[in-house]
Formats: structure tokens, C-alpha cells, sequence
């Protein structure tokens, strides 16, 4: 589903990306590990085709991204890192927007999304200002535009960051339909008992791998109980979170 | 191609943000309105009570029928000065006078000739105070009094707002549009919305022409309102049809905007949009597109610079529509000149606008 080659991203002399290889295949939940800074937005715009690589090359779909970069976007349901959808408007507002923007015709974007609205108890509160509702009802609706064109790659920058436990259970529950369902997922997070969930992770440090691998082999390979450890084994641990 | 729907979310979306935000709304309507009353004010530059003092050597009909007319016009006021001390640069010295006649002994006989002194340390005054006593005492050639016949069309009183609204109509309209579109870009790069959109596949002339839409209409609401409260408390006439004032401030609005597209592919922030947008439309306005300076007598150079400011087309339409009743006929060159400059604005920011973040 995805491949990079050599990816490398620079600002000026600082590197942020550094030679990373990866590839992800269909239906897999891939994990973003890595403290403040290491790497995980800049790599994943780059995913997009928000960020032109320094070096390197990424193929979605078997698609050059430098190249078709459009084709490739209509692939792709992206929630950014930064909370995004516009306060002033009705949160149904925001998923007719964002149906609109990809050119998803109205009913086939409440198709897509009905079910995840009632899923998440957003329903009732369709004519409610976004700026209204609670942060993790927030991130919850800013899920649900990123898949109103019912895209096969999903990639959710630290989704849960900042939201209940609540929310938190809920999100990784859509996330593992979403895989289930055949999409592939790829998701960054500062939470290491997530890191569980996903089939495969990776962990960087500034812009480098530092491991790669399901969650279980990686936790045998270096000899850990769980991800917390391992994390503070191979990349120190800085700033990781425990929950 | 751009698609349709794409252009009509980013549009539809743009009217939500309208409607819902009262910065935006204020802009359009308070902003133009509080501009047109304070430039207005200021720039109103009728003369009224201009002291002028008057040596009548001739004191009989002829000469107090012209002091009588100095008298009603209004802008001047006659101050009574001893013929002893009628002594022009004196009164000018002693700010008593800004302008003195003397009327010879055979005033009423053919070709009286007749000395007006100015106070030309105001030169703009001065100039005022000239034409006015050439307006009054060309009243008196018409009883075949004088020779003298001062000719001036289309503002038979020299009335300074006939000159100064339609003006601010142009200034005040480019300003306007050009910070509504600069502003709402930039804004959505500030609060993090653009990678949103940037991360859909729309391309940059879908996005752009969703932002100009909604904002056309807005452009024309100002239009009228400026229109309106100009003629309302400036008594300006408007000898057109607003039809065509419709058609050709449609093009302006469209024009502007598509400049405040432009100032937002260089502005990241909101802050550096509206300093960009302020900075470019208003002084070259002013200066720059016959509004205060005729372009006739500017330097070669400034001269093909005002070519590419669009209130100078705008100026020549609305000048033309108000004082003249021009029609299209007579102003469709200038109408083609703020095409071709939107054509070109927009094709320059479509290839300026990033799909990417830096
Ligand atoms: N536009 C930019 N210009 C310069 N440096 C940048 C830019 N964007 C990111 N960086 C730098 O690149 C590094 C990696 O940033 P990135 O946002 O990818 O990290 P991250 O892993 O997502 O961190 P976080 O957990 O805080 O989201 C950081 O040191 C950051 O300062
Ligand atoms: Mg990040």
C-alpha cells in the first residue's frame, strides 16, 4: 500500500527525516512511535503530499506521489495533528464541507459516515457549532471528516492526544474496524500501551529508525515486558508517556 | 477543469464564515462608511468665508452689483478695510485678508480690467480662491460687464466632493476587497484549516475561485453603500445608470479581490495580509491613479506605472458614470483594461499558491 525509499526530509541544515524505508501493506494498522521532534509529522505530511521530500520517493498505491500527487490525495482520509475542522461552523457543516472539497456526492457521504456518527453519539449533535462541542467530541467529528469519502488509507496524526480514555477506547475501536474492514491505518501516538494495537510500529529518533516490527517480536527481540520499556530502551524514553 | 462542487464547498462554506463572524461583517459595512465621513470631511475642500478685502475706486452700479456677488456666493466674506490700508501684502502679512480686488474707476465701461491678489502661501487655497472669484465675476460677463468667460463643465460650482467621493468610491472599494480575500487566506493558513484543504485533492484555482465568489457580492453590497452614503451627505449627483455602475464595479470588486489573492500567496500571516493589502492600494490610489494628481502631468515613469493601478480605470468609469452619464459606449476600454489585469492576477496567483506547506 505504501513504500518509501531512502525518505529524507531537511529544514535548511536540520534533518528531520532521515533515509527511512518502510512499507505498509493492506489492511495493516501501522504505529508512529517517538518523542517530541523525532520525525512522526514530518514524515507523514510527507505520506500526504503536504511536504515535497527533500530526497527519496513514496509510492501510495503503486502511484509516485511527486507525481500524482492527486490521484493519490483522493486516497487518502488525513486527520492532522492540529485540531482543524472550522469552530464557526455546524459540525454537519464541516462533513458536507470536507464531502464537498473531495467531490463525494451528499448521500454518498452520509453513507460512509452515518454509521461511525451513531457509533460515536455524534448523531445529536450535528447542528451544534463545533466550537461548542467537547474536545473529545471534537477529535471524534474531525475522525469522521477524514473518512466521509470513505478512503482505503487512513493516516491520523496523534488522534487521541489531549482526549478522555473514553474517547480513547472508542478511537481505537474505529480504528480497528476501519482495518478490519480492509483500509489500511497509519497512526502516530505518544501513548505506549497503543502501541499494542497496532500490527507493526515504528519507532523513531530525531528523523531515524530505531525499530521496526509487530509490537510482540520487538518486545522479545529486546528482551522488554511491554512497549514503556522498550521504548525507554531504544529511544531513552524521553518524554514518552505512561498510561 | 475545476470541478463545480469543489468550488461551491470552499464558497458555501466562505458565506458561513461571513455570516457568522462579525469582524468580517464590520469590515464591510462599518469600515467604508466611517472612511467615507472621515476622508470626506477632510478632504472637503470648499472654501467658505474667505476673508477677501475689496478697493472699489469705482463706487457706482456696476462695481456694487460684483461686490454684492462676492458677498452671496457664500465663500467669501468681505472685510471692510480703509483705502488707506489697502495695501495687498500688508493684509496678506497680517493674515487679515487671503485675497484682496481692486476695482478701477471705469469699472461698468468695456473691457474693465480688474487686479485680484492671492495669498499663494497655501497653494491649493490659493488655487481654490482664483477659480472661485473667476466663477463669480464670469456671472458678471454674462450681463456684459466683463470680459471674462471662465468655462467649466460638469462642475459648474467647482463643488470639491463632485471630485472627492467618486474618488473614495474607487479607493475604499479596492481596499476593502483586496483585505476580504487576502485575509480570509491567510487566516486558514494561521488556524492550521489550509492543510485540511490542501491535503484534499483540490487544486489552487478551485480554491481561489471559492474565496473570490462569495466575497463578489459582498464587494458589490460596499459599492452601493459607499454610492449611497456619498450621495446622501455629500450631496454628489449621479447622472448614469446603475446598471452600468452594477457591471462596472463588478469588474473593479472582481479585480481587487483578485489582488488581495495575490498579497495572500506572499503573506503568511493574517497581520503581514492586511499591512500587504493596506500598503498597496492605499497610497498608490491615492497618488498614483489621477485621484489626486492629474496623470498628464506626472513624470514619464510614474505615468506607466499608474497603467497597472486599477482604481486609474475605475476612476475614469465612475467619474464618467456620476458627472457625466457616460454609458458603456464610452467606457468599455477601460472596462477591457481591468479584465485583462484580473486575467492576469489570477493566472499569477494560481501559479504563486502552494498546494504544499513551505
Ligand atoms: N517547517 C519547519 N521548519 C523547520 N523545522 C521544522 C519544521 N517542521 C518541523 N520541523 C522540525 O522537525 C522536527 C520534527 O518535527 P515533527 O513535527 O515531525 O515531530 P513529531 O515527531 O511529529 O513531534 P510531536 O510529537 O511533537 O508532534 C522538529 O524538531 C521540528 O522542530
Ligand atoms: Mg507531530
Amino acid at each position: 500500500m505504501i513504500k518509501t525509499e531512502e525518505l529524507t526530509r531537511k529544514f535548511g541544515d536540520f534533518i528531520a527525516v532521515d533515509h527511512l524505508n518502510l512499507q505498509i501493506v493492506r489492511g495493516e494498522i501501522f504505529g508512529f512511535l517517538g518523542a517530541n521532534g523525532a520525525g512522526k509529522t514530518t514524515t507523514i505530511r510527507m505520506l500526504c503530499g503536504l511536504l515535497m521530500p527533500s530526497s527519496g520517493r513514496i509510492w501510495v498505491n503503486n502511484l509516485d506521489v511527486a507525481k500524482e500527487g492527486e490521484k493519490v490525495k483522493k486516497s487518502i482520509g488525513y486527520m492532522s495533528q492540529r485540531f482543524s475542522l472550522y469552530q464557526d461552523l455546524k459540525a454537519k457543516e464541516n462533513l458536507e464541507f470536507y464531502a464537498g472539497v473531495y467531490a463525494t456526492p451528499r448521500a454518498e457521504a452520509w453513507e460512509n459516515t452515518l454509521p461511525l456518527l451513531e457509533q460515536f453519539g455524534l448523531k445529536e449533535s450535528l447542528n451544534m457549532r463545533t466550537a461548542e462541542l467537547p474536545m473529545g467530541y471534537k477529535q471524534r467529528l474531525s475522525l469522521v471528516c477524514a473518512l466521509v469519502h470513505n478512503p482505503p488509507l487512513v493516516i491520523l496524526d496523534e488522534p487521541t492526544s489531549g482526549v478522555d480514555p473514553q474517547a480513547r477506547r472508542e478511537f481505537w475501536q474505529v480504528i480497528n474496524q476501519l482495518a478490519f474492514a480492509g483500509k489500511t491505518v497509519l497512526v502516530s501516538t505518544h501513548f505506549m500501551d497503543e502501541a499494542e494495537y497496532c500490527h507493526r510500529v515504528i519507532i523513531m529518533q530525531a528523523g531515524k529508525e530505531v525499530a521496526l516490527g509487530p509490537p510482540r517480536e520487538l518486545k522479545q527481540r529486546f528482551e522488554v515486558q511491554n512497549m514503556q520499556e522498550l521504548f525507554m530502551k531504544v529511544a531513552g524514553g524521553i518524554n514518552a508517556k505512561l498510561k | 477543469m475545476p470541478n463545480l462542487n469543489r468550488i461551491r464547498a470552499i464558497a458555501g462554506k466562505e458565506v458561513y464564515h461571513i455570516l457568522r463572524d462579525s469582524r468580517t461583517l464590520a469590515i464591510v459595512i462599518l469600515m467604508p462608511i466611517l472612511q467615507l465621513i472621515i476622508f470626506g470631511y477632510a478632504m472637503n475642500m470648499e472654501l467658505q468665508n474667505v476673508p477677501l478685502a475689496i478697493s472699489d475706486l469705482a463706487h457706482n452700479h456696476a462695481s456694487r452689483r460684483i461686490i454684492q456677488a462676492f458677498e452671496q456666493s457664500g465663500y467669501f466674506r468681505i472685510i471692510p478695510v480703509a483705502v488707506e490700508d489697502f495695501v495687498p501684502e500688508e493684509l496678506f502679512r497680517q493674515r487679515k485678508a487671503q485675497a484682496t480686488l481692486s476695482i478701477p474707476r471705469d469699472c461698468g465701461e468695456e473691457r474693465t480690467q480688474m487686479l485680484l491678489k492671492v495669498d499663494a502661501s497655501d497653494p491649493n487655497t490659493a488655487q481654490l480662491i482664483q477659480n472661485y472669484a473667476l466663477g463669480i465675476l464670469g456671472g458678471g460677463a454674462k450681463s456684459g460687464l466683463l470680459d471674462l468667460r471662465p468655462f467649466i463643465l460638469y462642475n459648474p460650482d467647482l463643488k470639491s466632493s463632485f471630485f472627492f467621493v467618486p474618488g473614495l468610491i474607487a479607493m475604499i472599494l479596492v481596499m476593502i476587497c483586496a483585505l476580504l480575500t487576502s485575509i480570509s487566506i491567510s487566516r486558514e493558513k494561521e488556524m492550521g484549516t489550509m492543510e485540511q484543504i490542501l491535503v484534499s485533492p483540490v487544486s489552487a484555482l478551485e480554491i481561489l475561485l471559492g474565496k473570490v465568489i462569495p466575497y463578489i457580492l459582498l464587494g458589490l453590497l460596499d459599492a452601493f453603500l459607499i454610492l449611497g452614503v456619498g450621495m446622501l451627505l455629500f450631496k454628489v449627483p449621479f447622472a448614469g445608470s446603475f446598471v452600468v455602475f452594477l457591471g462596472f464595479s463588478f469588474l473593479y470588486v472582481l479585480c481587487a479581490l483578485c489582488l488581495g489573492l495575490l498579497v495572500s500567496t506572499i503573506a503568511k500571516t493574517q497581520q503581514a495580509a492586511m499591512m500587504m493589502a493596506l500598503g498597496i492600494t492605499l497610497l498608490p490610489t491615492l497618488l498614483l491613479s489621477g485621484y489626486l494628481f492629474p496623470i498628464p502631468s506626472m513624470p514619464a515613469v510614474l505615468q506607466k506605472i499608474t497603467l497597472i493601478i486599477p482604481a486609474r480605470y475605475y476612476l475614469v468609469i465612475i467619474r464618467g458614470i456620476m458627472l457625466k452619464g457616460n454609458s458603456v459606449a464610452e467606457l468599455y476600454q477601460a472596462g477591457l483594461s481591468l479584465i485583462v489585469m484580473t486575467i492576469v492576477m489570477l493566472i499569477v496567483a494560481v501559479k504563486r499558491f502552494k498546494l504544499r506547506l513551505i
